[in-house]
């Protein structure tokens, strides 16, 4: 692995280099929501998951709900970063419908995790380590429905109150593949960490994303905020043209605007949403409902001790314990699902330090190529890691060549079964017994004399009687037996 | 029947008890007498069905020797406290005729102890104000006018109608609240007893809230008994309200009668304002005379920051108001006026259903929490209420167990005499308060004399944090030093 380098933008006036920073919001994995007992499911009908609190009814209270602060910690903890033992929630306020106490409570001044880093892959093999700036908990908001009535909007509050992460990296970023990498291994922390399920099609991640660019080396330009990004394609489209918009305006002598602006994903194109001078004053203070946050070292210790093994410690593990090459590793471990069966295929595996580098390999080439295909994914896979131990072994122990394997994946996959049952009961067994083999290499020695008494002059010219035993078994028989016999018989 | 409206708590607690009477003879008297009294305006809301019915569920657990610590006692509830099914308004406009699904933590336990719900009382509109004349109601006449004159007087703010109801026998308590002097200065003002407990004794939860960080709920009452044993029942933890404290309640009423011998009371040199009348100077002398006659003693005290508090706190509360009053924006609940867009709905909405003394407050919180004025106003009235604290945490520290200061600067004026022109006129009303508030102290307000025009006035007895204890000790003394008051009937 080495640093990457990253990509510049031709201009007219030469190269251009983007400055790029995230501000994530993270649903968090939680059953109610961060200061009120209502549920955070997904999908209710609207105003079906709303508390006295959630929907600001005169003299409620705010009450802390502590799962979400151990998942913010948990989170902080998986990306390196510095865990505040003293935290402060502040009011945000403003005007809005989709926020009944006409403030958000979030985290301004005093964040309950500090800086941290997360390194992330690019896809030559190369990594970055990308810096956060902090983590905050925050509520989330409110939906706005204008499509019910012709002159009335509604508000469902069910998500109103649900718990957000609010994950901010430093501007750190310097191009569109890089920003695409980054969301993915954050996505895939925090799916590790089970603090988020990372589904951006429901919105459980969204990202705000900064970008500015500069002639490299030059100090940091004006920058626009795309908000909103749910899909880590458009979010690379967004980058890529919201820079070339920035710089042609550069290099026609303009200036850059601050500004938020959205991504038409349908055009390809941002625009303006709102300019710096429009901005709110959001009167951030501290929420005088609620305490400071404050918890002990052995609070976070004890949840450190209770974090699963993350990607990067994964991966680092497959390469020194199973000799898995630094691409395999990553690619298993990229997906928290993908690694969860991996290793479930290597518990099942009778000799995983035999056979753990082979399982890796059918994993990604037999079983993700199949998966692709067909446009699947692994928690659809037809074949489960059960049986897929189950042919490794199966190849690993000499009981089916590679070739009959790939045969069996394929009745696996299309019929199921139990694949040692299967081999038995097709006849699919790799023909070890030397008497059964040694009386077709004799049938084909004696078929073929020219052949034979070539063979000491062309010692190369063997693999065609292999071939030719092979093809006459049924490709039973053991390749390894098989050549050994030839060999011992025509005395080469 | 109409004499048991003027016995005490404490004297009706035995009746019902000894079956002299029922709590719905006592409960239907005090319903005669609201009726009598309607010219003080002390209810926004009657309830006697409920109130009756209260009462006969509560005689049938009396009956059966089934009664908790204020079984069959009639009490107001001021209405800033969620009631359940039962209209709460705060006396805004802006919540119209809402009607709350919950009832408040401090009135379910209120009920959880067999009192009975008379109605709801008048108080300024989300408790701000000084002499209950910015309710949406209308103001609150004070059952006590000077000596040979018609003039109607305030009943003092912000509980307001609690002081007048429990001051005209309208019931034998009332809930209040105070958020810098709202429960201490009205009972000053009607000769009754009312006590802020410390920040974070009484929850919150079920309350409209004003400001936060300074809010605390507490009764006033007839005597220092009454409102002992109306606190035991009001105080303690709820974990709905994470500032709410998790400490067990003592029994109040224990303190009654207690000794205050070898007690140490601070008098503070900086509550001896310039210009205070001579009438106010003389009422603390005697207080302080009565105190020591009773054993304890005496020593002069400095609270050097005292003359920032006011100003300090009128930054901290309405910048608080300003994000609190933010939810009533015609959405959801209460008033509703329409609009060409949302933000003219909002704008029609607060600007028809908030009365101006709210408008001028959440305009001056929004001002002082403004980027660019944040650290001049509010970060730096913040630094000023650590330091009001600290004043109080070092006069305790040598030894101090409460502080003795005058309730308010003056006896009660009439209605629309103060603050017309120049609200800091009203204000003042609130300058040996708001520093308890502050610091978030326990501070109890006892009659004590009256003035020379035979109006009431109270002293302010300031505690150690969670000593409520002392401070109703100490209230006694006065209270049975300077007899108890009750105003000449003119309703």
């Amino acid at each position: 692995m080495s640093t990457a380098t990253h990509k510049l933008l031709k201009g007219s006036t030469g190269d251009w280099e983007m400055v790029i920073g995230m501000e994530i919001h993270a649903q968090v994995t939680s059953n109610s929501k961060l200061f009120s007992g209502a549920s955070t499911t997904f999908g209710g009908e609207p105003n079906s998951h709303v508390s006295l609190v959630d929907a600001a009814m005169p003299g409620m209270l705010p009450v802390i709900n502590g799962e979400c602060v151990r998942q913010a910690v948990r989170t902080g903890l998986g990306l390196n970063a510095k865990i505040n033992l003293r935290s402060v929630f502040d009011r945000k306020n403003y005007f809005y419908p989709d926020s009944p106490q006409g403030y958000q409570i979030s985290q301004y001044k005093s964040p309950v995790v500090g800086e941290g880093e997360v390194t992330v892959e690019l896809g030559d093999g190369k990594t970055a380590t990308i810096g956060i700036e902090r983590l905050h908990l925050e509520q989330d908001a409110g939906k706005l429905l204008h499509d019910q009535s012709p002159s009335l909007s509604f508000v469902d509050l069910n998500r109103c109150g649900v718990a957000l992460m609010e994950i901010v990296s430093k501007p750190d970023i310097r191009d569109a593949e890089q920003a695409k990498a980054y969301v993915t291994k954050l996505r895939s922390i925090l799916r590790y960490l089970g603090t988020c399920d990372g589904d951006m099609e429901k919105g459980s991640l969204r990202a705000d994303v900064n970008v500015s660019v500069r002639k490299p080396g030059a100090p940091l330009g004006t920058r626009c905020e795309i908000k909103n990004m749910n899909s880590i394609n458009f979010i690379g489209q967004a980058i890529e043209y919201e820079a070339r918009r920035q710089i042609e305006i550069l290099e026609d002598g303009g200036r850059i605007d601050q500004e938020t602006r959205l991504y038409d994903p349908n055009k390809g194109e941002t625009r303006s949403m709102r300019s710096k001078e429009e901005a709110h004053d959001y009167r951030y203070f501290p929420d005088p409902d609620l305490l400071p946050l404050e918890f002990s070292q052995g609070f976070v210790d004890e949840l450190k001790a209770g974090l699963p093994e993350l990607p990067d410690q994964k991966n680092t593990r497959f390469v020194a314990d199973l000799g898995l090459s630094a691409y395999d590793a990553s690619v298993l471990v990229a997906e928290r699902e993908s690694a969860v069966f991996y290793e479930t295929v290597l518990d099942r595996l009778a000799n995983r330090a035999r056979d753990g580098k082979m399982a890796a390999n059918w994993v990604i080439n037999e079983l993700f190529g199949r998966l692709n295909k067909e446009g699947r994914d692994i928690t659809g896979s037809p074949v489960n890691a059960e049986q897929l131990a189950a042919i490794v072994d199966l190849i690993g122990e000499g009981t089916i060549s590679g070739k009959i394997a790939k045969d069996l994946f394929e009745i696996v996959w299309q019929e199921g079964g139990d694949p040692r049952v299967l081999v038995e009961s097709r006849g699919m067994k790799q023909v070890t017994d030397l008497s059964a083999i040694e009386k077709v290499v004799d049938d084909i020695i004696a078929a073929n004399p020219d052949k034979a008494a070539q063979v000491k002059d062309k010692p190369q010219s063997l693999g065609w009687f292999v071939g030719q035993v092979m093809k006459s078994s049924g490709g039973k028989a053991n390749p390894q037996s098989v050549n050994e016999l030839l060999k011992s018989k025509l005395g080469v | 029947m109409t004499d048991l409206t003027s016995l005490t708590l404490a004297e009706a607690r035995k009746g019902l008890a000894d079956k002299t009477f029922t709590s719905l003879e006592l409960t239907d008297a005090h319903l005669s007498a609201i009726e009598a009294a309607r010219v003080l305006n002390a209810f926004v809301m009657e309830t006697p069905d409920r109130a009756r019915d209260m009462a006969k569920a509560v005689d049938e657990k009396i009956a059966k020797g089934d009664a908790g610590p204020l079984a069959g006692i009639p009490l107001g509830i001021k209405d800033l406290f969620a009631t359940k099914g039962v209209r709460t308004t705060a006396c805004s406009k802006i919540l119209g005729n809402f009607v709350p699904t919950y009832e408040s933590t401090i009135t379910s336990q209120l009920w959880r102890d067999g009192a009975v719900m008379l109605g709801k009382l008048n108080n300024d509109e989300f408790a701000m104000g000084s002499a209950n004349e910015t309710s949406c109601f209308g103001p609150v006449a004070n059952p006590w006018r000077r000596d040979g004159s018609n003039t109607t007087l305030v009943p003092g703010g912000s509980s307001g109608g609690s002081a007048s109801a429990v001051a005209a026998l309208l019931c034998m308590g009332a809930t209040a609240t105070d958020t810098g002097g709202s429960i201490r200065q009205p009972a000053a003002f009607t000769a009754t007893v009312g006590i802020k407990p410390t920040y974070g004794r009484c929850s919150r939860w079920g309350i409209v809230a004003f400001a936060s960080s300074l809010d605390q709920a507490g009764p006033i009452a007839r005597s220092t008994r009454d409102a002992a044993m109306l606190l035991r029942s009001m105080a303690g933890h709820d974990p709905k309200d994470t500032t709410s404290v998790d400490i067990a309640v003592p029994d109040y009423e224990a303190a009654i009668g207690k000794s205050v011998k070898g007690l140490r009371i601070g008098i503070p040199k900086e509550y001896r304002l310039d210009g205070m009348p001579a009438e106010i100077e003389k009422l603390w002398s005697e207080g302080a005379a009565w105190l020591k006659a009773a054993g304890a003693e005496l020593v002069e005290v400095s609270l050097p920051h005292t003359k920032y508090a006011l100003p300090a706190y009128y930054i901290v509360a309405p910048a608080e108001a300003s994000s609190n009053l933010a939810r009533y924006d015609g959405v959801r609940y209460g008033l509703r006026e329409q609009g060409k867009s949302i933000t003219e709905l909002y704008e029609n909405t607060r600007a028809r259903g908030f009365g101006a003394e709210v408008r001028r407050r959440v305009m001056i919180g929004t001002y002082v929490l403004s980027a660019g004025y944040y650290d001049a106003y509010y970060l730096r009235a913040q630094k000023v209420r650590t330091l009001i604290k600290k004043d109080f945490e070092d006069c305790f520290a040598k030894g101090v167990n409460a502080i003795l200061t005058p309730a308010t600067p003056s006896a009660a004026f009439g209605i629309g005499e103060k603050g017309g022109a120049d609200p800091v006129e009203m204000y003042l009303n609130d300058i040996f308060t708001v520093t308890v508030n502050m610091a978030g102290l326990p501070g109890i307000a006892v009659p004590a004399g009256k003035d020379a025009q035979g109006l009431p006035l109270g002293l302010q007895l300031i505690g150690r944090p969670f000593d409520e204890e002392t401070l109703f000790s100490l209230s006694e003394v006065i209270e049975q030093a300077a007899g108890r008051f009750t105003p000449a009937r003119w309703w």
